[in-house]
């Protein structure tokens, strides 16, 4: 047993104190910081201290060390918090962070960076508290902290120590008591796998005990307890506040109750979730696909099957259909996480930006709780990164501009996600300035987009979603080049979703992403033209009705609309834009399928709507390439592959054909020379 | 120890050596690298692709994996394309997909030697000798070597979508 064996899951440990100590440094409020969240960006910073030093990581453990002598004097209120500390420390805090992946990586960490942060830390501390900040080089001892302390005035005394461990095999055994024995003097040990106790002469603080063994074995694994019983000795705990202010949560009472051992009750952490690669996952979902198509095969065969006599196989096949349901639902949820994933990275973001542009904004996230596939959180990071970018840089005004408007200088974003059906909606809301429709207007007439007065608000919203469209009275580094909200619509409808804006003037804007909940399956309507089968995505499907000859309407050329309760509808034939043979070709006599794709609405012409099934998504362009109109395939019942359609590519699938004809029927008139597509050279 | 090294010899010599899996279009006889064929099925349940081009046939099931049916006769225009009992398809992996082609029928797995491979000659507009790796005689055979690789992620062949598409 070797101590490397430890650093994986001191790495962890450190990630996610260090994740903590940002989340509290950035809840800190700075006019009247709370004592416990001081005290906890201590903890963190003092445990990863512990812990650098045991595994002889020096450039990390002289930095904390550093950082947590200005966070001791901060929870101490020797030091006064300003915005600027606050900045300080977060930016200390990316450098651990940095170091941390350098030692992961088994690189050596930056050392430029080491000495200006500590540098800087230094300095802050020489200004504010009048003392020279502690030579880096004298963090070498894990005892250090308490020479600091004796700096400033809280002496204490070497005391005893009981530490006694709960569980914990001979061979982890060995190597604490090793352990401690760096810390103090170990004057006896006794006891059991169930309990062993350390009686330890030392001048190191319970915490600090507690710190280094946390990374070796859980917090409920170890109680230290002092044998000489002064309440002041307690080295981490102010002398001027009750002691139960002290680091974990007991800690400070087992102090004043010596030998009373007490089982903590908090759970073990890395007993409840296991780390597994994302492609195990994906392969044991795509054999459950093959479960659930083997099992409908089955299916369709036992149901040929004389129900009397075969009672039992019935039965059993309903069964196992349940069953097959069950798991495949099951496994899809192992890929579901969490939008606090997504929503965790946004209160830094938020903070520098908001800092950064001179306005007051305070964050506020909802349903982070809300489950979505893990692909999809990952593909709707960049997107919604930009529009909280959006709300922050052209929604929310500067304080000034609130104040004048009569609204609270601080402005308040916030972001929501909830299930909604098989989809979930995601929000996001700023009490801005809202859009401005004429300034819309005029930019989008410079743009030479076709528009009118006449527009409804929500077509007015849509421009901004038009390539190249910027609104921003002068481009900042923030946003505002351009370049964006086309691209975060075309990001939202590649997930199979959309996106809409709401916005009233003055209140603010809410931007509306709904997603399907997952890529992996997709709840589909079979319909039949010719001999051949598809599948429509059922979210896209409105109603379906025979077309009567007199709601028909031919248009320039050979398109056709079809009115529908007074809208008329573009009719995109299946057929037609595949080349189905034997498919009904009189209009009348097909189905007319009304679906929505891409914010417009077709009648779709089918031969037959066959039923409802999901179906497994599978990708087109693993073996082969994009297909027009297709979206991917599926595998159906009888182990057939079926073409998913995609709505709004098969309508541009039937333009370009008709475009292609119109231009081979223009050839044999005499104005050959002109070339017939004339618009190429008018936008070249 | 010179034992050893004949043994070495030998080996090298055999590393020389490369299989094929030949079959039959029409009357000629072409060849691939057997390392790239991953199985042999049937011709059966074919799903088409609309606006492809005709030699691509569609897409089919592999234990739930869509691969899309390449029929060579139609890309080499032999004069006769039937399906039957006879018509197989050859699975192959290349540049990390999985393409079935479909061919008359797989008749045996020869092995070459480096001097039974002889260079193609540049002709034809059909097949381009871009995808020949070379003419392979044996006794009074002749095996057209096709380059696999080459051929099914040609740009011609609109299997894979490329950078200019």
């Amino acid at each position: 047993m070797d101590i490397t064996d430890f650093y994986d899951t001191f790495f962890e440990e450190a990630e996610e104190l260090l994740a903590d100590m940002e989340r509290h440094l950035l809840e800190l409020d700075v006019e009247a910081p709370d004592t416990e969240q001081l005290n906890a960006i201590f903890r963190a910073a003092h445990s990863i201290k512990g812990g650098a030093g045991t595994f002889g990581f020096d450039v990390l453990q002289k930095t904390t060390h550093i950082f947590e002598n200005l966070l001791d004097h901060t929870r101490r209120g020797e030091l006064r918090l300003r915005r600027d500390i606050v900045d300080l420390f977060l930016e200390t805090k990316d450098m651990l962070h940095d170091q941390l992946n350098a030692y992961r990586n088994d690189e050596a960490p930056d050392r430029e960076a080491f000495e200006r942060i500590c540098k800087t830390l230094q300095q802050l501390a020489l200004e504010e508290l009048g003392e020279s900040g502690t030579d880096p080089d004298s963090a070498q001892d894990a005892g250090s902290p308490v020479e600091e302390l004796e700096e400033s005035g809280s002496v204490p005394d070497s005391g005893l120590l009981l530490v006694a461990l709960l569980g914990v095999d001979k061979e982890n055994r060995t190597l604490l008591v090793e352990e401690l024995a760096q810390l103090g003097e170990v004057r006896g040990e006794s006891g059991d796998d169930t309990r062993f106790e350390v009686t330890l002469e030392t001048t190191a603080s319970a915490d600090d005990i507690e710190a280094v063994m946390c990374f070796i074995i859980e917090p409920g694994q170890i109680e230290v307890t002092q044998v000489a019983v002064e309440l002041g000795t307690d080295p981490n705990s102010d002398p001027n506040s009750p002691p139960t202010n002290s680091a974990n949560s007991s800690q400070a009472e087992l102090g004043s109750v010596p030998n009373s051992p007490r089982q903590k009750s908090k759970p073990a952490g890395e007993s409840t979730s296991i780390r597994v690669s994302v492609d195990k996952v994906d392969q044991i979902i795509n054999l459950v696909g093959e479960l659930i198509i083997t099992q409908s095969m089955l299916d369709q065969t036992a149901s040929e099957l004389e129900g009397v006599t075969n009672g039992s196989l019935l039965n059993g096949m309903s069964l196992l259909q349940r069953n097959a349901r069950d798991l495949q639902e099951a496994v899809m949820s192992i890929r579901m996480v969490p939008m606090d994933y997504v929503f965790s990275r946004y209160p830094r973001l938020v903070r520098d930006l908001a800092s950064k542009l001179g306005k007051d904004v305070e964050l506020v996230t909802e349903g982070e709780s809300t489950e979505l596939d893990k692909s999809l959180t990952e593909r709707i990071i960049d997107p919604l990164t930009h529009l909280v970018r959006n709300s922050l840089d052209h929604g929310i005004e500067t304080p000034e501009a609130r104040a004048a408007a009569g609204k609270p200088g601080t402005g308040r974003l916030t972001l929501s996600a909830q299930h909604q059906g098989g989809s979930i909606l995601i929000e996001v809301i700023d009490d801005g300035a809202g859009l401005d429709r004429e300034r819309l207007l005029a930019k989008a007439r410079e743009s030479g987009l076709a528009v009118s007065d006449t527009m409804s608000d929500d077509e007015v919203w849509q421009l901004i979603f038009a390539p190249g469209f910027s609104t921003a009275k002068e481009v900042s580094d923030v946003s505002g080049r351009g370049v964006g909200m086309d691209v975060v619509k075309r990001n939202i409808q590649g997930m199979g979703g959309h996106v809409e804006i709401l916005s009233r003037p003055g209140q603010g804007t809410t931007t509306r992403i709904v997603l399907p909940l997952t890529l992996a399956i997709l709840d589909g309507m079979s319909i039949k033209v010719g001999r051949e089968m598809f599948i429509l995505p059922l979210s896209t499907v409105l109603e379906s009705l025979q077309p009567r000859r007199e709601d028909l309407y031919a248009m320039a050329g050979d398109d056709v609309v079809l009115k529908v309760r007074d809208e008329y509808l573009p009719v995109v034939a299946v057929h037609e834009a595949l080349d189905v043979a034997d498919a009904r070709t009189e209009p009348t006599e097909s189905i007319a399928v009304i679906v929505q794709g891409e914010g417009r609405r077709y009648a779709l012409l089918v031969d037959d709507l066959i039923g409802q099934q999901q179906v497994v998504v599978k990708n087109l362009e693993t073996n082969y390439r994009k297909v027009p109109g297709v979206s991917a395939a599926t595998i159906l019942g009888d182990g057939s592959v079926a073409l998913i359609l995609d709505i709004a590519g098969l309508h541009r699938l039937v333009r370009t054909k008709k475009e292609a004809r119109g231009g081979k029927r223009a050839e044999p008139k005499p104005i050959s020379d002109v070339p017939h597509d004339r618009k190429e050279i008018e936008t070249p | 120890m010179s034992q050893l090294n004949a043994q070495a010899a030998l080996s090298a010599a055999e590393e020389q050596n490369r299989e094929f899996l030949v079959f039959s279009l029409g009357d000629e006889e072409y060849a691939i690298d057997i390392l790239k064929v991953q199985e042999i099925r049937g011709y059966e349940n074919v799903t088409r692709i609309a606006n492809a081009p005709d030699f691509i046939k569609g897409v089919t099931n592999l234990r739930g994996v869509i691969v899309p049916i390449v029929d060579l006769r139609i890309k080499f225009r032999l004069s006769s394309v039937e399906y039957g009992g006879q018509t197989v398809v050859i699975v192959v992996n290349v540049a990390d997909r999985v393409v079935g082609i479909v061919v008359d029928g797989v008749s045996d797995v020869m092995t070459l030697t480096p001097e039974q491979i002889k260079p193609a000659p540049e002709f034809g507009v059909t097949l381009s000798s871009d995808y020949l790796s070379g003419l392979g005689s044996l006794d009074d055979r002749m095996l057209v070597l096709v380059d696999i690789d080459r051929l099914l992620t040609s740009e011609e062949m609109a299997l894979v979508e490329h950078a200019a598409d």
